[in-house]
């Protein structure tokens, strides 16, 4: 009855060629917990789901000898935390991941997933910046890597080419002393879309913060590396007079929607109290690490 | 586009239908194998009261394609109680009023069970986040978090 | 009669291994052989006139089955009142299909009924309709200026066309002369902002039309009698051809006093001769069902330097949605009730506008006219430096008060619950720093009326009982305890179960906080019937005078000279002489009930307050409430927390947000806050049971006066914590974060 085609394929190739195809008329099917949502609203009609679920790359983690990370796109928040090491290398990413939704969407949603729907407000994007994490990009004419904070490019849409799948996320080698954080703000405790989302990484030697990345969400049209904020960190104690400095340059680049999620002042303001609480908890972190 | 065929495993015995490409599991259950235990009360995966176990995860079944369910395992509530011998958490429901209407506690109690199979000694604070996703317009949560810490007591004593 | 051994009882309901396997039935859970689906088209606009509906397009769809427009609806002209219950017919008919305008952004405009969902939602979008878009106009404080956009020019206020609907008033004294004799007088304005009942199920049903036209109608309604009455008087179909059959119900609170599909559905099953079923989506839901109310009020009261009030004074405009009929009467009636005062003034309006129409939730009315009324009392005891629960117990109403809107009081318990308060640990434990505590008190009418038993005696002595009340909170446990408690025997010998409109007598809704108090009533009156005839039955097996038979612990036993003459007869012994003793043995009760008597609680609230972020967390909570007589403690507790747990909601965080073109911008669980797991403490609970002097059993109805105290109990709380009055709901994380930028800006 419908015109409509799922297809799940197991290897990356055949999906690129399916997607390749569909020249912009399919759609990736990873947790789903956006793409059934906006299916049936109407909002998207495509001519084909694929389902990337059974390729081996988008769902697997993988830490390399040197420490780094490779985490599929695909992989759920759920498999995500049962991970041995990620959670205790990576506590904000995780924890950024696995504040989408509930028990049942954490189940489901994917790093992949969250970054691809290209929403400003996406939970896991911040904490990606701030890791500074890259992304795996595969088309019909090979691959690519970019930075998870030049991957937005507006809301809703990304720099990805409409033949191009995220296939995983690599996480770079964790230096001693590094520790990184995420908070959100939210009406309720749980179920709610963040109104502002900060992650932070930093590394503190002897105390001084040596180098800090920040990523700030739902204040601008897409979310943002927060440059000034980090510099306001790094070479200073984690300390209040910092932390404020850090919070200003938050507050500086919000460029923020009044809507039914919050206001320009309100989201403003509490872009920089998020961020001093990030930091703060991130330098604890990097404190035990 | 014709339906699709799907094999996979309902309550621990297999199970074939067709669907839509783009019909959810949710709908499957409900309309296709009259599993009618799992409820619709937003379509979005805001309620919860649709869960269930699909390979030993607690998911939406309202995201969730129909032909996701190839070669899967999946749990409803239908399957919760051994034949007449209801769960522990069944039990403990019904004897602590953890319900009014009953139209969250299908999904309640899939999602309760899920949460005491993984972790037995849940704590008040715990038990609270991760049903945060199913809601309850009638108890105010009260009665419901009491029966599963109640319930997970009871199982760790008799374990 | 021994003393109560199934009353006060924790009882496992009857209906519950169903419903914690899956098994219940509610209404989306039902089909038929040749079922098809129907889907409506709901207008894009918040005010139009509709000029003409073409459905040729939609009508030639393969597929499509039967279409219907407000033609197909029995219309009932704006000229001619035609009351049902607390609905007129004349808003029921347009609103369950716009006729001569869409009144709201979802308003019903046409439905289609098809093979399959899709194609019935395709052939919507095949419907032609030529709209006259109109001026419209969304907030009550516009809705009430003098150049507003009118939504029907037959009503008017003050001699000209206007959105006020109607109004209601309550006088007591002279309320001029008591302020005179005031020494503090606080006057203060609030608004509210309507919040949904929010069901977790959403509106189903299921209908099927005979070729001798007969109906049946499986639904999800708070009153079968309802829906067969409204779908009977929307089609024309007589009352004796609809059969209306209660599925189990997911949720309420009053929203669903009120029908939405069953007439469409009866139409459409009428025109494609198939079982029609239609289910409402969660967006259908928020956009087009309930809410209630939101408002507009101005309380003023006068009290004495001892704490002594005097007179008091409200005015409390209420928005009715699109049609006449919003809550004032639970407004301006339940806003001083609780409180023995000699001069009263309190006035309601009733306000349209291009919303969809309220329907009840909960205490209809009452929680909008105690948040200003408990909000004024905090501030007064404040001035005059009284604790604020003494302030109340010293003004409360007592057995004798007569009260503004009408009844004198009987022996109630509206002081017992101040003074349970004021000695409860909760009141009395320290709070740390950004914490506070708030209290308020709250009344709501509870209700009688009409209500239907049948209890009948199986072959093998034991007792299946019949109500005609969809249960939404666990009545039958309690009708099971009344019945088991009566008879003497065991709770589990009683089985009850929901009857249809053709299974049993006419009973009026579940709502108005009444179940268990009439269907109590008419369940005792069966019962002592059932008990007396078990006694003849007991007479004429020893062929003494039936006077001389009592009936004690479940057994008839000889009393009097024959005491100790025979053995005494169980139920079963008599049941299995039934037939030579007479035949069945059962029966039944219709009965119009009165002597409800209203309901009380007083609520302490602690909160605490993120100042950063303006975010209000609830530390703890307790409520205490004259509950009558707790058939079954543990669903009047469960009441009393699923009150408090949406009267958190409305406080904090739920409201409607529509955008710049009259559309609802969060029509859904994700947008729309309601309290999830993680947002709220256990909720504790103080039953105060002082019988209902007019009840067999005591019953007093306990179902919504849980909801009346909450939004004055958290906001005095937050005051408590902040030092920062707030006189509008909700108050969310941004209103409460600029409340405390403007005050440190003033510091």
């Amino acid at each position: 009855m419908t015109n409509i085609q799922y297809l799940a394929p197991t290897t990356l190739d055949e999906a690129v060629s399916l997607y390749a195809a569909a020249a912009g008329s399919a759609r990736i099917l990873a947790g789903g917990t956006d793409l059934l949502v906006q299916l049936r609203s109407g909002m998207i009609n495509p001519g084909i789901i694929i389902d990337i679920k059974k390729i081996k790359e988008l769902n697997s983690i993988e830490q390399k000898a040197d420490g780094s990370f490779v985490v599929g796109a695909s992989v759920s928040g759920t498999q995500l935390a049962k991970h041995s090491s990620f959670g205790k290398t990576w506590p904000g990413v995780l924890e950024a991941l696995n504040l989408i939704g509930s028990t049942q969407v954490q189940g489901r949603a994917s790093l992949g997933g969250n970054l691809c729907n290209g929403s400003p407000a996406g939970d896991s994007i911040p904490a990606l910046i701030a890791a500074e994490a890259t992304v795996n990009i595969q088309g019909p004419n090979g691959s690519r890597q970019l930075a998870v904070k030049d991957v937005l490019s507006g809301p809703g849409s990304t720099n990805l080419s409409q033949d191009e799948i995220a296939v995983n996320f690599i996480f770079p080698t964790r230096q001693l002393g590094s520790g990184d954080a995420y908070l959100r703000m939210i009406p309720r405790t749980e179920m709610d879309i963040a109104v502002v989302g900060c992650g932070v990484n930093l590394t503190l030697e002897n105390n001084i913060c040596t180098s800090a990345t920040v990523g700030l969400g739902a204040v601008a049209p897409v979310v943002l590396e927060v440059e000034a904020a980090a510099e306001a960190l790094v070479g200073n104690k984690i300390e209040e007079e910092t932390l404020e400095r850090a919070a200003e340059a938050c507050r500086a680049v919000c460029n923020p929607i009044d809507d039914k999620r919050g206001t320009i002042a309100y989201r403003t303001k509490v872009a920089g109290v998020l961020m001093k609480r990030a930091a703060t908890i991130a330098s604890q972190r990097a404190e035990g690490a | 586009m014709a339906k699709m065929h799907v094999s996979t495993t309902i309550n621990g015995e297999p199970e074939e239908f067709l669907c839509e490409p783009n019909e959810t599991m949710l709908d499957v259950l409900r309309d296709r194998l009259n599993l009618t235990g799992s409820k619709e009360g937003c379509g979005s995966g805001d309620c919860g009261a649709c869960s269930i176990m699909l390979n030993d995860t607690l998911v939406c079944s309202c995201l969730m394609l129909g032909a996701e369910a190839e070669g899967a395992e999946i749990k409803t509530i239908e399957g919760m109680a051994d034949g007449l011998s209801l769960h522990p958490l069944q039990q403990k429901f019904l004897e602590s009023a953890a319900l009014q209407c009953g139209i969250c506690t299908p999904g309640m109690l899939v999602a309760a069970k899920a949460l005491l199979d993984e972790n037995p000694d849940p704590t008040e604070t715990e038990v609270r986040f991760w049903l945060a996703g199913n809601l309850c317009r009638c108890t105010g949560y009260d009665k419901i978090v009491r029966a599963v810490l109640d319930t997970a007591e009871e199982i760790r004593g008799k374990a | 009669m021994n003393k109560n051994k199934w009353i006060g009882e924790r009882t496992i309901r009857p209906d519950g291994a169903d419903k914690v396997t899956g098994r219940a039935s509610f209404a989306a859970d039902t089909t038929m052989p040749g079922m098809i689906w129907g889907s409506v088209l709901r207008s894009p606009h918040p005010h139009a006139s509709i000029v003409n509906i073409d459905i040729t397009k939609a009508a030639s769809l393969p597929g499509v089955k039967a279409i219907v427009t407000a033609k197909d609806i029995v219309d009932f002209p704006f000229d001619t009142p035609a009351p049902l219950g607390i609905q007129d017919m004349r808003w029921m008919t347009r609103n369950v299909m716009a006729r001569e305008k869409a009144l709201f952004h979802g308003h019903p405009v046409a439905a289609v009924a098809a093979t399959s969902e899709e194609i019935a939602a395709e052939a919507c979008k095949l419907i032609e309709v030529n709209y006259e878009v109109l001026p419209w106009v969304i907030e009550l404080e516009e809705a009430i200026k003098p150049n507003a956009p009118i939504l029907h020019n037959i009503l008017e206020f003050d001699g000209k066309p206007s959105n006020i609907a109607g109004t209601l008033e309550h006088k007591k004294g002279d309320i001029e002369l008591g302020f005179q004799e005031a020494d503090t007088i606080i006057e203060r304005s609030f608004t509210t902002r309507p919040v949904h009942q929010g069901y977790i199920e959403p509106h189903a049903c299921l209908v099927s039309v005979t070729a001798d036209g007969k109906a049946t109608i499986w639904s999800s309604s708070q009153g079968q009698f309802m829906v067969r009455a409204m779908t009977s008087m929307l089609t024309g179909i007589p009352q004796s051809d609809i059969r209306a059959i209660p599925a189990e119900i997911g949720g309420g609170f009053g929203g669903k006093t009120i029908i939405y599909l069953e007439p469409i559905a009866t139409v459409l099953a009428q025109k494609s001769g198939h079982p029609v079923k239609m289910v409402m989506s969660r967006e259908d839901v928020m956009r087009a069902t309930g809410p209630t109310s939101g408002s507009m009020s101005k309380v003023k009261i006068g009290a004495k330097k001892d704490g002594t009030i005097v007179s008091v004074q409200g005015t409390f405009y209420l928005q009715a949605g699109c049609l006449p009929g919003s809550p004032i009467r639970g407004a301006a009636g339940c806003a001083f009730a609780p409180y023995d005062i000699p001069n009263v003034h309190s006035l309601g309006y009733d306000v349209v506008s291009n919303r969809s129409k309220v329907a009840a939730y909960r205490a209809p009315g009452a929680p909008i006219g105690a948040f200003a009324v408990e909000s004024v009392l905090d501030e007064i005891a404040e001035e005059i430096g009284m604790d604020p629960l003494a302030l109340r117990l010293k003004n409360a109403a007592r057995e004798g008060t007569k009260a503004a809107h009408g009844p004198v009081y009987p022996r109630m318990g509206y002081a017992e619950t101040l003074e349970a308060a004021i000695e409860h640990p909760h009141n009395k434990v320290a709070l740390g720093n950004l914490q506070g505590r708030g209290v308020a008190s709250g009344f709501w009418f509870n209700a009688g009326g009409e209500s239907s038993a049948q209890v009948n005696v199986t072959e093998d002595g034991n007792v299946v009982v019949t109500t005609g009340h969809p249960d939404v909170g666990g009545s039958r446990a309690s009708i099971a305890n009344i019945t088991a408690e009566l008879l003497g025997i065991d709770y589990q010998r009683v089985s009850v179960l929901i009857g249809d409109t053709a299974t049993i007598g006419y009973s009026n809704l579940t709502g108005g906080s009444r179940v268990l108090f009439a269907s109590g009533m008419a369940v005792t009156d069966s019962t002592e019937k059932v008990i007396k005839s078990l006694r003849e039955r007991a007479a004429i097996i020893w062929d003494i005078d039936p006077d001389a038979v009592t009936w004690e612990e479940g057994e008839a036993r000889p009393a009097g000279a024959n005491a100790g003459m025979f053995e005494p007869l169980s139920l079963e012994d008599i049941a299995d002489r039934a037939t030579e003793t007479g035949g069945p043995i059962g029966a039944g009760a219709q009965l119009n009930t009165a002597g409800a008597e209203g309901g009380f609680a007083t609520h302490i609230c602690d909160v605490e307050v993120d100042i950063e972020l303006g975010i209000v967390r609830i530390l703890r909570y307790t409520s205490f409430q004259d509950v009558g007589r707790a058939v079954h403690p543990s669903y009047v507790e469960g009441q009393m927390q699923g009150g408090v747990a949406q009267g958190i909601g409305w406080a904090l965080n739920e409201e409607y947000i529509y955008n710049k073109d009259g559309i609802v911008d969060n029509p859904g669980f994700l947008d729309y806050r309601m309290p999830v797991c993680s947002d709220l403490p256990m909720l504790d609970t103080v039953m105060i049971e002082i019988p209902n002097p007019k009840h067999p059993q005591g019953v007093r109805g306990v179902g919504e006066v849980p909801l009346v105290p909450p939004l004055a109990a958290i906001r005095n709380a937050i005051y408590n914590a902040l030092g920062i009055r707030f006189y509008s709901l909700p108050m969310s994380p941004p209103v409460v974060l600029e409340a405390l930028d403007i005050s440190q800006a003033a510091e």
